[in-house]
């Protein structure tokens, strides 16, 4: 079947396997860092939490964290929500 | 009020994730709010499959063991509006995980969401009795073969068991199958299992038959779930999977082989889309 495909007419689509390599070397460059260590995000997040809870009234479930991995470089992105003046909820306690 | 639906089949390797991925997708679109976890915990997978390995943060285990909240482990789609995808752990055992505290997530998921997916592992071991645990249904994936077959008539027999609505004597487990990686060319030539044969065998309700396709590897390699592929078969069959499972009347299709093709056609344009 091979030499009939010669014939037909080849979409000009991205080849979907070299993408399929790329995500792949990506992701366990990653995995394999990460293997034999502790998963440090909780605690890094645990930790962080604390500090800016010396400083201003946080909750917990307004804590965004993102991450983006990439080749060579990654994104850690924290977003704590803090209470504005008036719109804040405040708690009960 | 939100339904717990499990995808399994005993057997690894036949469409598990891909369905998954492609099932709570199609729900997504369909203006369901959905949520699918992957249960693999070691072996996590759906997470490349739904294309957002990059950004995985957290995990179910981190959730139960307390360590994240439930809404920063969850992922959101930035596709399909109203998808979210929970990942499982790739570093932890899956002795993390508790029937409790499976059942804390599931709850507080279910005040958010209308379908929440139970990606199994394979096998019926721990990991895949967490994912059924919980189920109002099943979705059986089956390939047209003699071990897949078996394995999946072991599976019916551990939902009828071992689920919680069993253990509580509620109404049964709603059971549905769906049949992956059917060739009908093969099927024609007396080379694979017909869908009757396997209905006969099984039977339980037929929710789909998926026909074989290049462009389920062409989806995983991209890490965009299958049904976005709408030109493909596998993606429209997915898509008509899903609305028979809203209740609407489909005829199943890609179960012959294509007769209206002339000759030109079937040497020229063979390959399954």
């Amino acid at each position: 079947m091979s030499w009939l495909n010669f014939f037909r007419s080849q979409k000009p689509e991205a080849p979907s396997a070299s993408a399929a390599k790329d995500r792949l070397q990506i992701i366990l460059a990653h995995e394999r860092v990460s293997r034999d260590g502790d998963d440090f995000l909780p605690k890094l997040q645990k930790e962080l939490l604390e500090v800016v809870a010396r400083y201003v009234k946080i909750d917990a479930d307004k804590v965004k964290v993102d991450l983006e991995r990439g080749q060579g470089m990654s994104t850690l992105a924290i977003g704590v929500e803090l209470p504005g003046n008036g719109t804040a909820k405040r708690s009960a306690a | 009020m939100a339904q717990v639906i499990t995808v399994t089949s005993g057997k690894g390797g036949v469409g598990k994730t891909t369905s998954s991925a492609a099932f709570a997708t199609g729900l997504a679109q369909r203006g369901k709010r959905t949520v699918v976890i992957d249960f693999d915990v070691g072996l996590r997978n759906l997470d490349l499959i739904m294309g957002v390995e990059r950004r995985v943060v957290f995990d179910i285990i981190n959730v139960i063991t307390g360590e994240a909240k439930l809404n920063q482990a969850l992922i959101k789609d930035k596709r399909v509006d109203g998808l979210y995808i929970l990942p499982a752990s790739q570093t932890r055992d899956k002795d993390a995980l508790t029937h409790e505290g499976v059942g804390k997530i599931i709850e507080e998921l279910a005040k958010e969401f209308d379908y929440i997916l139970c990606d199994s592992p394979a096998g019926i071991e721990r990991g895949a009795l967490h994912a059924l645990y919980h189920a109002d249904q099943a979705i059986v994936v089956t390939n047209p073969e003699v071990s897949s077959v078996r394995d999946s008539d072991r599976i019916l027999g551990v939902i009828q068991s071992r689920s919680k609505r069993a253990e509580e004597k509620r109404e049964p487990v709603k059971q549905h199958l769906l049949l992956t990686r059917y060739d009908p060319v093969r099927v024609e030539r007396g080379e694979m299992l017909k869908l009757d044969d396997v209905l006969e065998i099984l039977a339980i309700p037929l929710l789909g038959v998926i026909p074989e396709s290049e462009s389920v590897l062409k989806a995983s390699n991209s890490g965009n779930p299958v049904i976005l592929d709408n030109e493909s078969t596998a993606g429209q069959a997915y898509a008509d999977a899903v609305a028979r499972f809203l209740g609407e009347d489909k005829p199943h299709r890609f179960l012959d082989t294509e007769k209206k093709k002339g000759l030109f056609g079937r040497l020229f344009g063979g390959r399954a889309a």
